[in-house]
């Protein structure tokens, strides 16, 4: 029986090993006869062998958060209540355009919902469903410590922070802690009333959204009133209605606008 | 289904790295492109054909935003030296003499034209099927076959036309005339 004529495409199957055993012994016997091409097939064998040992160690590295694609889904799961993804893309080339040119005008316009106000009222709620329904410790500094609490609070957030009071609407200081967001600390201020309802004032510097107008949030049982002023956002959160936790925001606001 | 979406993509993002970083050669704008690939493969998972090889179809995401990148790059002529992206390029290989071997390898597989080192690259180091090649490259398989062949006697002849480094001959590199 006459053997089938070797390829060019045998061969490149050959350095790819590729070809089935019968195939790969027939190739193995041509080169054997056919010392030039066998060395430039052994040539192709060694470079083959270099690429993969050059590019080995990038697929070694271990894969950047950014690459987590774990995270990339979970991200992209997360609610976004503000507008639709490319309106920021948008606005931030429309930032990137208008350069000097009044691009300032634009300030605001398109912040994620990740950023901003919104993202303190969901850290105020998160922070008020851990800590509002602990009985034993709502609270890691009591109100009878409350200077050491102003002293902690000012330096995690790296500004003088006021404790308001909200006396005027029956509502007592139990005490504070400093919580962890995504966007550093914050300052969490606890208060109770008669009843034993309670009350949560979270504030922390606003990386962006640095001047925002009250808003009223809820989630799930939980309302509140979000707002920032001169970089500084507050969040005040309770089981309540928002009509009755909107005067103590106000209250809230206007202390914190007007230091005594 | 996002939960096997995961578990299909996870385990390629480290081939899918050693590609990109293989063709733009900068470490962080090779992972950008991967994270865009991953951005879109994400978006667009539910307009997979079904039971269709995710390995393949990530591969052709990725390789058409390289090349669009690479077009673009083109267009403006690159300020980066190549001996430095070359190295930098890679992580620090075993010996000395290993990192000049990779060094010649990079600056004479970035000789060759774009069409010829993809296929190279998903052939040889990726070790994509020619059929999952032909289908990444949007091209016929008797072309990949042809580019194939061309990268590779290409490179072995761009290698040895290259001096050797002083004290290692490498004769296997060495194209017979």
């Amino acid at each position: 029986m006459i053997p089938r004529p070797i390829t060019e495409d045998d061969l490149s199957g050959f350095v790819d090993q590729r070809l089935d055993a019968e195939r790969q012994a027939e190739v193995e016997a041509y080169l054997d006869a056919h010392p030039e091409l066998a060395q430039r097939i052994a040539g192709y064998e060694a470079q083959r062998d270099l690429l993969r040992a050059a590019f080995a160690p990038v697929a070694q590295e271990p894969i950047p958060p950014e690459l987590d694609i774990g995270r990339m889904v979970a991200e992209r799961q997360r609610p976004r209540r503000g507008l639709p993804r490319w309106t920021m893309a948008m606005a931030a080339s429309l930032l990137v355009c208008a350069g000097g040119l009044g691009g300032w005008a634009l300030r605001g316009v398109g912040l994620p919902a990740q950023e901003g106000t919104q993202a303190l009222a969901r850290e105020a709620a998160a922070s008020f469903a851990v800590f509002a329904s602990d009985r034993t410790n709502p609270v890691e500094i009591r109100a009878e410590n409350r200077s050491q609490l102003v002293a902690w609070a000012s330096r995690q957030l790296r500004r003088p922070i006021a404790i308001p009071d909200l006396a005027s609407s029956g509502y007592r200081l139990m005490g504070g802690r400093v919580v962890p967001t995504e966007h550093g600390a914050a300052a969490l201020f606890m208060y109770d009333d008669d009843r034993g309802s309670r009350l949560v004032v979270l504030a922390r510097p606003m990386q962006a959204d640095g001047d925002a107008p009250m808003a009223a949030h809820s989630q799930g049982g939980v309302n509140g009133w979000s707002w920032a002023d001169d970089g500084l956002g507050y969040s005040l959160v309770g089981a309540v209605t928002p009509e009755l936790l909107h005067p103590i925001a106000d209250d809230v606001r206007r202390q914190a606008r007007n230091p005594i | 289904m996002t939960a096997d979406m995961v578990r299909q993509i996870e385990p390629l993002v480290p081939a899918l790295r050693r590609y990109a970083r293989a063709l733009l050669r900068d470490r962080s704008a090779a992972d950008d492109l991967v994270q865009d690939c991953l951005e879109r493969a994400i978006g667009r998972w539910h307009q997979r054909r079904e039971g269709g090889d995710a390995r393949a179809w990530l591969f052709t995401i990725l390789h058409n935003l390289a090349m669009t990148r690479l077009r673009r790059a083109s267009e403006r002529p690159s300020h980066l030296a190549l001996d430095d992206t070359a190295e930098a390029s890679l992580s620090v290989a075993a010996s000395q003499e290993d990192r000049m071997r990779y060094r010649d390898l990079l600056a004479a597989l970035q000789q060759l034209p774009d069409e010829q080192r993809t296929v190279l690259l998903l052939v040889t180091v990726e070790e994509l099927s020619y059929a999952d090649a032909a289908k990444v490259l949007d091209i016929p398989m008797g072309t990949v076959m042809s580019r194939l062949s061309r990268a590779r006697e290409r490179l072995l002849r761009l290698m040895s036309a290259e001096p050797p480094a002083a004290g290692s001959a490498r004769p296997y590199l060495r194209s017979v005339k």
